[in-house]
This record gives C-alpha cells, sequence and structure tokens, in this order.
C-alpha cells in the first residue's frame, strides 16, 4: 500500500492556479523532500494531503485512506511552519493536552524526551526559541506514532544551530521506518535528509528522483552549441547525455560527459559556436524551479530516458 | 514469544477516539490555563467582587438595606457569570488567529467535540464567578434560606450558558486575539440594559420597554426570581430565544469556518 497517493491534485484560489494536476506517489518508509521556490504549491499540496484544504480536482488516499480518517486515527501527522501553539501553556501542557485527544498516544516523556526538549517541560511556550516551539511542534507530531510524518518548511526562521538540533531529532526518529515527506526551499537540507527530491514549480512536478539522479542531473555540464537539424536521437544515444533540449538551431545537452559530446559535435555535425558550462545542483534548482524559466523542462522535456521522472 | 517490541509502535490497528476526542484531562488543562490569565481573572474575580463592594457595601444602606444588598450581590454573580462564560466562548478567536484551531484540525478532536469542550469550560469559568460572588457576600452581610442560595446560584449559572453561545458567537465572528476588548465593552452596555448595574426603574419608559428585549434582562431576572419571587416566565422566554439566537448564529460561522480553515 502507498504511503501517500495523489493523483491529478488541482487547486485554484481566483484565477491563481496552486496546484495545477499534480500527482506523486511515496512509498513507506521514504524520506522524500518536496523542493521548489516561495508559491510554487507546496503548502497548498501539503494542505491538500493533510485535508486542510479542498482540493478542486484530483484524489488524496493517505496509506489507502482519505485524509480525514487517516488524521482521525493518528497515521498521519505534521509540524507546521509557524503558529498552532497557546502561549500561555507551558511545554510539558501542551504536550499533554494534545496527547488526550487520541484514542492511543505514546507517553508525553516519551515524545518530549526524542524531540530533545525534555528538559524545558515546565517552561512556557512564550518563552521557547523559535527552535524549541518547532521541537515542540515535532513532539505534538509524534504523539499519534504516525506512519506519515509531513514538515511543512520546518526550519524557516531559525538559526544554524536550531536547524542543526532540529534534523538531528528527525533523524533519529526516522530510523524507525516512519515515512517522511518535508517541503523545503532550502537545497542543502533537501540534499542532507533526503532519498528522494520532488522539485515542484508553479504547482507542477518538474522532476522527481533519488538524490543521487537530481545531483547527477545537476553536476554535470551543459554543453550548448548552433547546429541546423541537429540529430536529436543520435545525441541522445551518445555516452553520458542525460538529456536535449532543441530550440531552433540552438541545441543545448545536459551530459555527465561533455567532451565526448563536444568532439562529437566538433567532428561529426556542423555544430559552431560551441560552449561547456558547468552546472551545479543549486544551478539545476534555479534553472527548473523558477518563476520565468518557459513552461517545461528545460532539459529533460525531450528526454524519456531522462532519471526525472514525472516531467510535466 | 517473550520479547515486548516495545520499540515498534508503528500499529497496523488504530482507534478513532470515544466522543469525538472529548476529554476531561483536555478540560482540566484548559481551566488552569485560563486561570492564570490575569484579564481573565479580572473579569471573574475581580471587577464583580469590586463592584459588589463599590454598589452594595459602600452605597447600599442607601438602596433599601438587606434586600438592596442581595439584589446587588446577585446582579453581580451574573456580572462576573457573563464575563466568564463569555471569555470561555470569545477563546475561540484567539485560537483561531494563533493557529490552534488549525493545529487541532491535525488531531482526531472532532469540531463539535472542541465546542462542547469550549462550553463546558465557559460553564465553569462561569461557576467560579457566581461561587466567588457569593462566598463574598455571605461573608459580608447577606443572608438567604440555603434553598434560595441554590436555586438563585443555579439559575444564574444555568442561564448564562446564553453568553457562552454569545462568546462563541463573538469568537467566530472576529478573528483577532483581543476579542475581549471588543466584548467587554459590550457587556458592559448589556449589563446596563439587563438591569444589572442600575434598577430598571431608573431609566425612561422607552429604554425600559427597549431593555425587556436586550440579552442580559432574562438572566438577570431569573437569578434575582428565587429571592425577588418575580415571575418568570417572560425571562425564560427572552433567554431561551437569545440562547437560540447565538447558538444558531454560532453553529452558522462555525460550520464556515471548519469548512476554510
Amino acid at each position: 500500500m502507498l504511503a501517500v497517493d495523489l493523483q491529478q491534485l488541482t487547486k485554484r484560489y481566483g484565477s491563481v492556479t496552486a496546484v495545477d494536476g499534480l500527482s506523486l506517489q511515496v512509498t513507506p518508509g521514504e524520506i522524500v523532500a518536496f523542493l521548489g521556490p516561495n508559491g510554487a504549491g507546496k503548502t497548498t499540496t501539503i494542505d491538500m494531503l493533510l485535508g486542510l484544504v479542498t482540493p478542486d480536482a484530483g484524489t488524496v488516499r493517505v496509506y489507502g485512506k482519505s485524509p480525514a480518517e487517516a488524521v482521525a486515527r493518528g497515521e498521519v501527522s505534521a509540524v507546521m511552519q509557524s503558529g498552532g501553539l497557546l502561549k500561555d501553556f507551558t511545554v510539558g501542557e501542551t504536550v499533554s493536552y494534545m496527547a488526550s485527544l487520541y484514542a492511543n498516544s505514546r507517553p508525553a516523556a516519551e515524545v518530549l524526551e526524542r524531540a530533545g526538549i525534555a528538559h524545558i517541560v515546565d517552561r512556557r511556550v512564550a518563552k521557547c526559541s523559535g527552535g524549541e516551539q518547532q521541537r515542540l511542534r515535532f513532539a505534538i507530531a509524534l504523539l499519534s506514532d504516525p506512519r506519515l510524518l509531513v514538515l511543512d518548511e520546518p526550519t524557516t526562521g531559525m538559526d544554524v544551530e536550531g536547524r542543526r538540533d532540529f534534523w538531528g531529532a528527525i533523524r533519529r526518529d526516522a530510523t524507525r521506518g516512519r515515512t517522511i515527506l518535508f517541503a523545503t526551499h532550502y537545497l542543502d537540507e533537501a540534499d542532507a535528509h533526503a532519498d528522494r527530491i520532488v522539485l515542484v514549480r508553479q504547482g507542477r512536478i518538474v522532476a522527481d528522483g533519488t538524490t543521487s539522479e537530481i545531483k547527477a542531473l545537476a553536476s554535470g555540464r551543459v554543453v550548448r552549441a548552433t547546429l541546423a537539424n541537429a540529430p536529436v536521437d543520435i545525441l541522445r544515444a551518445l555516452p553520458g547525455v542525460i538529456a536535449v533540449d532543441v530550440r531552433g538551431e540552438l541545441v543545448q545537452l545536459q551530459c555527465s560527459d561533455s567532451d565526448t559530446v563536444a568532439r562529437y559535435l566538433l567532428t561529426e555535425t556542423a555544430a559552431r559556436d560551441l560552449e561547456v558550462v558547468a552546472q551545479n545542483l543549486e544551478a539545476a534548482f534555479v534553472a527548473l524551479t523558477s518563476a520565468d524559466a518557459p513552461a517545461g523542462v528545460p532539459f529533460a522535456s525531450s528526454s524519456a530516458s531522462s532519471p526525472l521522472a514525472g516531467v510535466a | 514469544m517473550s520479547t515486548v517490541m516495545t520499540t515498534t509502535l508503528i500499529d497496523d490497528v488504530r482507534r478513532v477516539p470515544a466522543l469525538g476526542g472529548f476529554n476531561l484531562t483536555a478540560i482540566g488543562l484548559e481551566i488552569r490555563r485560563v486561570l492564570r490569565n490575569r484579564r481573565t481573572l479580572m473579569f471573574l474575580l475581580i471587577f464583580p467582587n469590586l463592584f459588589f463592594y463599590l454598589f452594595g457595601i459602600v452605597g447600599g444602606a442607601a438602596r433599601g438595606g438587606a434586600a438592596g444588598l442581595t439584589l446587588v450581590m446577585i446582579n453581580m454573580a451574573v456580572y462576573g457569570a457573563m464575563g466568564g462564560t463569555t471569555s470561555g466562548g470569545a477563546a475561540v478567536a484567539l485560537e483561531r488567529s494563533l493557529g490552534w484551531s488549525r493545529q487541532l484540525r491535525l488531531t482526531p478532536l472532532k469540531p463539535s467535540a472542541y465546542i462542547a469542550m469550549k462550553v463546558l469550560v465557559s460553564m465553569m469559568l462561569g461557576a467560579i464567578a457566581i461561587t466567588s460572588t457569593f462566598v463574598v457576600g455571605s461573608l459580608n452581610g447577606v443572608h438567604m434560606s440555603a434553598g434560595v442560595w441554590l436555586m438563585s446560584a443555579l439559575a444564574a449559572w444555568v442561564a448564562s450558558f446564553v453568553f457562552a453561545a454569545f462568546g462563541l458567537f463573538m469568537g467566530f465572528l472576529l478573528p483577532s486575539e483581543n476579542v475581549m476588548q471588543f466584548v467587554g465593552p459590550m457587556l458592559a452596555v448589556m449589563a446596563l440594559f439587563g438591569g444589572i448595574f442600575i434598577p430598571l426603574k431608573v431609566l425612561p419608559p422607552t429604554l425600559q420597554t427597549i431593555a425587556h428585549f436586550t440579552p442580559m434582562f432574562g438572566v438577570g431576572q431569573l437569578a434575582r426570581a428565587p429571592f425577588s419571587g418575580d415571575p418568570i416566565f417572560t425571562p425564560l422566554l427572552s433567554v431561551l430565544a437569545w440562547t437560540l439566537l447565538f447558538g444558531v448564529g454560532a453553529m452558522w460561522l462555525f460550520r464556515r469556518d471548519t469548512q476554510r480553515v
């Protein structure tokens, strides 16, 4: 059974399409990063996944159930970006209150310990730092021992130390086989903590692969040249070519072996104005997710063999 | 197998809580939290007893001696109960603005159970206010038979349910952290027209007529009836009508709210 099954999810707010026919499947135990710039539709997607927002079209299943049913049975819980705490409760009271709402819940002491906040149990929420409040949200999310944990930009506004402590707690917990889906716009967070990265832009998934696939895609080079009637099929079959994009006479190849590609272009074709550009993960992220990038994916749009499954 | 897998917690069998998540632990924590709030304590304990002292003890002799003192005490208990129940209901405004309601939507707590707990907390705050004023009154020269004490307290308490509904209505209407800043003055005006701060007899006839149709009027009449022996049919009708009005209004706003959050 899939942990998450989103089919053709769509949500519009007036004339703005926040989520646009998004489909995503997550298998149990995966740690998936939902990566994209602000306004890409990450939060709206997560809100639909949690049943906080009703989709205009499409379906959501969480472990085969509707979001409401999954929430009622404690199968899914979430750490939201901000808010959701009462300032005049103490840390311990907040956890006890939330624990009382579940049919079965883990002991308060256990989740406090696991979230690393057992030492501030008597502190008022108002007196907690941003990082401590976030670990409190995490402790609350652990109460139902959820099969799926959703984190919506969990470290926004935290300092370096807070982020490190927070992810330390998440990673210790993840060894227990929980499915984790987290939204972030920090590339390094996705890289460091996810098995799989799903890139979203303008409400659509523009790339989906294992972290190493996304890195391979991004860490290669781009070879550009001017070439009329480019033999796309031959180019695509060259060793190390990940994706081919042809626009008029401009040919752009995303590849891991730029020497072979350049040699081929210069010796076997009439290519001219050839340039080789290094590509890093950051640049790939920007290229794939920037709002002013052309519709579709710059590199992968014509490539079926790309590691980027689920390309628009 | 003698090994108990205490570390494997991800069950395949998961239950939904009884009563939609309604439980006494949450209510107890909620009461404890609310009673730490200075503003709530002012509405609940300070204002009613201060007014009892000012209107009743300091100014009481001029207005009808022991009976006057008793009526002032009952009125102030009603005023305190109104503040308590209203602030309990209006707390949903704060909880919505802080995202607490949203957080609760991610738990098994059913919205109707949440409302039920809010109403219960409101009613307990009302009971605390009434008890405190009655205790202060009994220590300061108010004498009634046990039955009248009990009936008066009970009438004030049950009737103040209308203000729990009013608080919920305002709480869903105004998504503000400081909803009591709007509602507090409204309560004062309602208390004035409800004959709580001054006898309605001192108002001009037109205002007296209007006052009979305000939400506080019936609550005060019902609470005073065991002592004064006044008829209770009209005030009962008034309380029921306002409860229905605020209750339906709160329910409507609540439905709208749960669809949107």
